[in-house]
Protein backbone atom coordinates (compact mmCIF):
# COMPACT_ATOMS: atom_id res chain seq x y z
CA UNK A 1 0.00 0.00 0.00
CA UNK A 2 3.13 2.40 1.02
CA UNK A 3 4.16 1.58 -2.50
CA UNK A 4 1.35 2.72 -4.30
CA UNK A 5 1.24 5.96 -2.49
CA UNK A 6 4.37 6.55 -3.39
CA UNK A 7 3.63 5.91 -7.02
CA UNK A 8 0.86 8.08 -7.49
CA UNK A 9 2.73 11.01 -5.23
CA UNK A 10 5.17 10.63 -7.77
CA UNK A 11 3.00 10.64 -10.97
CA UNK A 12 1.07 13.96 -9.92
CA UNK A 13 4.59 15.63 -8.77
CA UNK A 14 6.37 13.79 -13.09
CA UNK A 15 3.14 15.14 -14.74
CA UNK A 16 3.09 18.58 -12.63
CA UNK A 17 7.05 19.46 -13.84
CA UNK A 18 6.20 18.12 -17.30
CA UNK A 19 2.87 20.24 -17.80
CA UNK A 20 4.30 23.09 -16.03
CA UNK A 21 7.49 23.17 -18.56
CA UNK A 22 10.09 22.94 -15.66
CA UNK A 23 10.92 19.75 -17.73
CA UNK A 24 12.55 22.41 -20.30
CA UNK A 25 15.66 23.70 -18.86
CA UNK A 26 15.33 27.30 -21.11
CA UNK A 27 11.64 27.60 -19.52
CA UNK A 28 13.73 27.65 -16.03
CA UNK A 29 16.72 29.39 -17.40
CA UNK A 30 14.52 32.44 -18.73
CA UNK A 31 13.15 32.58 -14.92
CA UNK A 32 16.26 32.85 -13.83
CA UNK A 33 17.46 35.38 -16.57
CA UNK A 34 16.19 38.56 -14.79
CA UNK A 35 18.74 40.83 -17.13
CA UNK A 36 17.36 39.13 -20.25
CA UNK A 37 13.61 38.00 -21.80
CA UNK A 38 12.51 37.31 -18.68
CA UNK A 39 9.62 34.09 -18.42
CA UNK A 40 7.65 34.46 -14.94
CA UNK A 41 6.19 30.68 -15.66
CA UNK A 42 8.27 29.25 -13.09
CA UNK A 43 6.78 31.73 -10.38
CA UNK A 44 3.28 30.68 -10.86
CA UNK A 45 4.07 27.07 -10.79
CA UNK A 46 6.32 27.32 -7.15
CA UNK A 47 3.05 30.04 -6.47
CA UNK A 48 0.71 27.42 -7.41
CA UNK A 49 2.75 24.42 -5.37
CA UNK A 50 3.27 26.82 -2.23
CA UNK A 51 -0.50 27.50 -1.86
CA UNK A 52 -1.90 23.89 -2.57
CA UNK A 53 0.31 22.81 0.09
CA UNK A 54 0.21 25.49 2.61
CA UNK A 55 -3.85 24.81 2.27
CA UNK A 56 -3.06 20.95 1.94
CA UNK A 57 -0.91 20.70 5.01
CA UNK A 58 -3.09 22.24 7.19
CA UNK A 59 -6.02 20.26 6.25
CA UNK A 60 -4.08 16.85 6.76
CA UNK A 61 -1.81 18.00 9.63
CA UNK A 62 -4.90 17.96 11.99
CA UNK A 63 -5.27 13.90 12.06
CA UNK A 64 -3.69 11.88 14.07
CA UNK A 65 -1.45 10.27 11.80
CA UNK A 66 -0.82 9.24 7.94
CA UNK A 67 -3.65 7.01 6.26
CA UNK A 68 -0.67 4.63 5.86
CA UNK A 69 1.99 4.88 8.19
CA UNK A 70 2.89 5.70 12.06
CA UNK A 71 3.30 9.69 12.56
CA UNK A 72 3.95 12.59 10.37
CA UNK A 73 8.04 12.96 10.17
CA UNK A 74 8.56 16.63 9.90
CA UNK A 75 11.89 18.31 10.04
CA UNK A 76 12.24 19.61 13.69
CA UNK A 77 15.72 21.93 13.34
CA UNK A 78 15.27 25.84 13.32
CA UNK A 79 18.86 27.03 13.69
CA UNK A 80 20.90 28.58 10.33
CA UNK A 81 23.80 26.80 10.19
CA UNK A 82 26.97 27.09 7.51
CA UNK A 83 26.03 23.97 5.62
CA UNK A 84 22.57 25.09 5.16
CA UNK A 85 23.36 28.63 3.68
CA UNK A 86 26.51 27.34 1.84
CA UNK A 87 24.82 24.14 0.40
CA UNK A 88 21.95 25.98 -0.95
CA UNK A 89 24.66 28.72 -3.14
CA UNK A 90 26.30 25.66 -4.47
CA UNK A 91 23.11 24.38 -5.59
CA UNK A 92 22.32 27.80 -6.74
CA UNK A 93 25.42 27.86 -9.02
CA UNK A 94 24.24 24.40 -10.27
CA UNK A 95 21.13 25.03 -10.84
CA UNK A 96 21.94 28.35 -13.04
CA UNK A 97 24.36 26.89 -14.65
CA UNK A 98 22.29 23.77 -16.42
CA UNK A 99 18.26 24.86 -15.48
CA UNK A 100 17.90 21.47 -14.19
CA UNK A 101 17.04 21.07 -10.04
CA UNK A 102 16.71 17.34 -9.36
CA UNK A 103 12.85 17.17 -9.79
CA UNK A 104 13.23 17.71 -13.25
CA UNK A 105 16.73 16.23 -14.04
CA UNK A 106 15.26 12.96 -12.71
CA UNK A 107 11.41 13.50 -14.57
CA UNK A 108 13.15 14.48 -17.99
CA UNK A 109 15.01 10.66 -17.89
CA UNK A 110 12.48 9.79 -20.71
CA UNK A 111 14.21 12.49 -23.25
CA UNK A 112 16.90 11.04 -22.34
CA UNK A 113 20.41 12.77 -23.80
CA UNK A 114 24.21 12.52 -23.10
CA UNK A 115 24.43 15.48 -21.02
CA UNK A 116 21.53 14.64 -19.04
CA UNK A 117 23.17 11.00 -17.98
CA UNK A 118 26.05 12.87 -17.15
CA UNK A 119 24.68 15.24 -14.92
CA UNK A 120 22.66 12.25 -13.43
CA UNK A 121 25.41 10.93 -12.91
CA UNK A 122 27.79 13.85 -10.93
CA UNK A 123 24.53 14.68 -9.05
CA UNK A 124 24.39 10.81 -7.59
CA UNK A 125 27.77 10.95 -6.96
CA UNK A 126 27.29 14.52 -5.07
CA UNK A 127 24.91 12.87 -2.78
CA UNK A 128 27.41 10.21 -1.62
CA UNK A 129 30.21 12.57 -1.25
CA UNK A 130 28.00 14.98 1.13
CA UNK A 131 27.51 12.11 3.13
CA UNK A 132 30.72 11.70 3.80
CA UNK A 133 31.82 15.55 4.64
CA UNK A 134 31.76 16.16 8.29
CA UNK A 135 28.19 16.99 10.41
CA UNK A 136 29.60 20.35 11.36
CA UNK A 137 30.58 23.28 9.27
CA UNK B 1 2.95 38.02 -20.84
CA UNK B 2 2.34 34.40 -22.55
CA UNK B 3 -0.68 33.42 -21.08
CA UNK B 4 -0.69 29.57 -22.03
CA UNK B 5 2.49 29.49 -20.64
CA UNK B 6 0.98 30.94 -17.43
CA UNK B 7 -1.87 28.81 -17.24
CA UNK B 8 0.36 25.20 -17.56
CA UNK B 9 2.92 26.55 -14.97
CA UNK B 10 -0.27 27.37 -12.61
CA UNK B 11 -2.02 23.95 -13.53
CA UNK B 12 1.63 22.21 -13.04
CA UNK B 13 2.02 23.92 -9.75
CA UNK B 14 -1.06 22.94 -8.14
CA UNK B 15 -0.35 19.65 -9.29
CA UNK B 16 3.06 19.50 -7.87
CA UNK B 17 1.15 20.93 -4.38
CA UNK B 18 -1.13 17.96 -4.77
CA UNK B 19 1.56 15.42 -4.68
CA UNK B 20 3.27 17.21 -1.49
CA UNK B 21 -0.36 16.85 -0.21
CA UNK B 22 -1.08 13.42 -0.90
CA UNK B 23 2.45 11.99 0.50
CA UNK B 24 1.94 13.85 3.21
CA UNK B 25 -1.62 12.47 3.82
CA UNK B 26 -0.53 9.27 3.20
CA UNK B 27 2.79 8.42 4.31
CA UNK B 28 3.28 10.97 6.35
CA UNK B 29 6.81 11.83 4.53
CA UNK B 30 8.00 16.03 2.93
CA UNK B 31 8.27 15.95 -0.65
CA UNK B 32 11.59 16.40 -1.32
CA UNK B 33 12.91 15.06 -4.34
CA UNK B 34 17.11 15.29 -3.55
CA UNK B 35 15.28 13.27 -0.23
CA UNK B 36 13.67 10.58 -1.58
CA UNK B 37 15.94 9.97 -3.98
CA UNK B 38 19.37 10.08 -2.19
CA UNK B 39 17.66 8.31 0.69
CA UNK B 40 16.94 5.50 -1.82
CA UNK B 41 20.15 5.38 -3.36
CA UNK B 42 22.63 6.41 -0.58
CA UNK B 43 21.03 5.16 2.63
CA UNK B 44 19.55 1.38 3.15
CA UNK B 45 16.13 1.94 4.80
CA UNK B 46 14.05 -1.16 4.23
CA UNK B 47 10.76 0.62 5.59
CA UNK B 48 11.24 3.24 3.02
CA UNK B 49 13.00 1.87 -0.14
CA UNK B 50 9.61 0.53 -1.86
CA UNK B 51 7.78 3.52 -1.25
CA UNK B 52 10.87 5.74 -2.77
CA UNK B 53 11.44 3.27 -5.84
CA UNK B 54 7.50 3.74 -6.88
CA UNK B 55 8.09 7.26 -6.48
CA UNK B 56 10.68 7.52 -8.73
CA UNK B 57 8.86 5.25 -11.27
CA UNK B 58 5.84 7.72 -11.05
CA UNK B 59 7.91 11.03 -11.37
CA UNK B 60 9.13 9.68 -14.46
CA UNK B 61 6.33 8.31 -15.66
CA UNK B 62 4.19 11.19 -15.67
CA UNK B 63 6.22 12.84 -18.49
CA UNK B 64 5.73 10.20 -20.61
CA UNK B 65 2.36 9.74 -20.16
CA UNK B 66 1.89 13.18 -21.46
CA UNK B 67 4.42 12.74 -24.70
CA UNK B 68 1.98 9.20 -25.33
CA UNK B 69 -1.05 10.93 -24.73
CA UNK B 70 -0.27 14.03 -26.20
CA UNK B 71 1.19 12.10 -29.64
CA UNK B 72 -1.96 10.02 -30.04
CA UNK B 73 -3.87 13.52 -29.46
CA UNK B 74 -1.63 15.16 -32.05
CA UNK B 75 -1.53 18.09 -29.23
CA UNK B 76 1.48 19.26 -27.13
CA UNK B 77 0.51 18.60 -23.75
CA UNK B 78 4.24 20.26 -22.10
CA UNK B 79 5.72 23.89 -21.99
CA UNK B 80 8.57 23.60 -23.46
CA UNK B 81 9.77 26.85 -25.32
CA UNK B 82 9.14 27.57 -28.84
CA UNK B 83 8.27 23.56 -29.20
CA UNK B 84 4.50 23.27 -27.81
CA UNK B 85 5.04 19.63 -29.47
CA UNK B 86 7.80 18.45 -27.25
CA UNK B 87 7.22 17.69 -22.90
CA UNK B 88 11.28 17.62 -22.69
CA UNK B 89 13.41 20.33 -23.45
CA UNK B 90 17.18 19.93 -24.66
CA UNK B 91 19.73 20.38 -22.12
CA UNK B 92 21.81 23.66 -21.74
CA UNK B 93 24.91 22.64 -22.36
CA UNK B 94 27.73 19.71 -22.97
CA UNK B 95 28.42 16.95 -20.86
CA UNK B 96 31.00 18.81 -19.66
CA UNK B 97 28.81 21.85 -18.19
CA UNK B 98 26.38 19.37 -16.65
CA UNK B 99 29.12 16.76 -14.81
CA UNK B 100 30.51 20.10 -12.86
CA UNK B 101 26.56 20.74 -12.93
CA UNK B 102 25.36 17.86 -11.15
CA UNK B 103 28.49 17.40 -9.00
CA UNK B 104 27.15 21.39 -7.48
CA UNK B 105 23.73 20.24 -6.90
CA UNK B 106 24.08 16.97 -5.52
CA UNK B 107 26.58 18.30 -2.74
CA UNK B 108 24.67 21.39 -2.33
CA UNK B 109 21.34 19.87 -1.81
CA UNK B 110 23.12 16.60 0.00
CA UNK B 111 24.87 18.77 2.58
CA UNK B 112 22.11 22.07 2.23
CA UNK B 113 19.15 19.17 3.55
CA UNK B 114 16.88 19.77 0.30
CA UNK B 115 16.37 21.66 -3.24
CA UNK B 116 13.47 23.19 -4.88
CA UNK B 117 10.74 20.53 -4.13
CA UNK B 118 11.64 20.04 -0.10
CA UNK B 119 12.79 23.43 0.38
CA UNK B 120 10.98 25.76 -1.88
CA UNK B 121 8.07 24.10 -1.83
CA UNK B 122 7.06 21.90 1.13
CA UNK B 123 9.22 23.87 3.66
CA UNK B 124 8.22 27.44 2.50
CA UNK B 125 4.77 25.89 2.62
CA UNK B 126 5.26 25.08 6.17
CA UNK B 127 6.68 28.75 6.73
CA UNK B 128 10.10 26.93 8.00
CA UNK B 129 12.64 29.70 8.88
CA UNK B 130 15.26 27.39 7.53
CA UNK B 131 13.85 26.69 4.03
CA UNK B 132 12.44 30.13 3.50
CA UNK B 133 16.30 31.07 3.73
CA UNK B 134 17.58 28.17 1.66
CA UNK B 135 14.96 29.08 -1.13
CA UNK B 136 15.79 32.66 -1.07
CA UNK B 137 19.73 31.78 -0.95
CA UNK B 138 19.74 29.02 -3.90
CA UNK B 139 17.10 31.85 -6.18
CA UNK B 140 19.55 34.56 -5.74
CA UNK B 141 22.64 32.31 -6.53
CA UNK B 142 21.04 30.85 -9.43
CA UNK B 143 19.91 34.39 -10.78
CA UNK B 144 23.68 35.50 -10.55
CA UNK B 145 24.96 32.20 -11.87
CA UNK B 146 22.85 33.24 -14.96
CA UNK B 147 23.88 36.80 -14.94
CA UNK B 148 27.50 36.07 -15.07
CA UNK B 149 27.16 32.77 -18.03
CA UNK B 150 24.74 35.09 -19.68
CA UNK B 151 25.79 38.87 -19.63
CA UNK B 152 28.62 39.57 -17.78
CA UNK B 153 31.21 36.43 -19.89
CA UNK B 154 28.40 34.77 -22.33
CA UNK B 155 28.53 37.89 -24.24
CA UNK B 156 24.54 38.30 -24.19
CA UNK B 157 23.96 35.61 -25.94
Amino acid sequence: MKALMGYIAGLLFGLGLAISGMTDPARVLGFLDVAGAWDPTLIFVLGGAVVTTFIGYRLVLRRDRPLVAQGFQLPTRRDLDGRLIGGAALFGIGWGLSGYCPGPAFASIAGITPPLVAMLATMIGGWFLARKLPAKA
Amino acid sequence: MDVTATIHGLIGGVLIGLSAVWLMATLGRIAGISGILSGLLTRSSPGDSAWRLTFFLGLISGPLILMLLGSGLGEGLGNVVNAPAKVIGEPAGGIGLMLLAGLLVGVGTGIGGGCTSGHGVCGMARLSTRSIVATVTFLLVAMLTVYVTRHAIGGGA
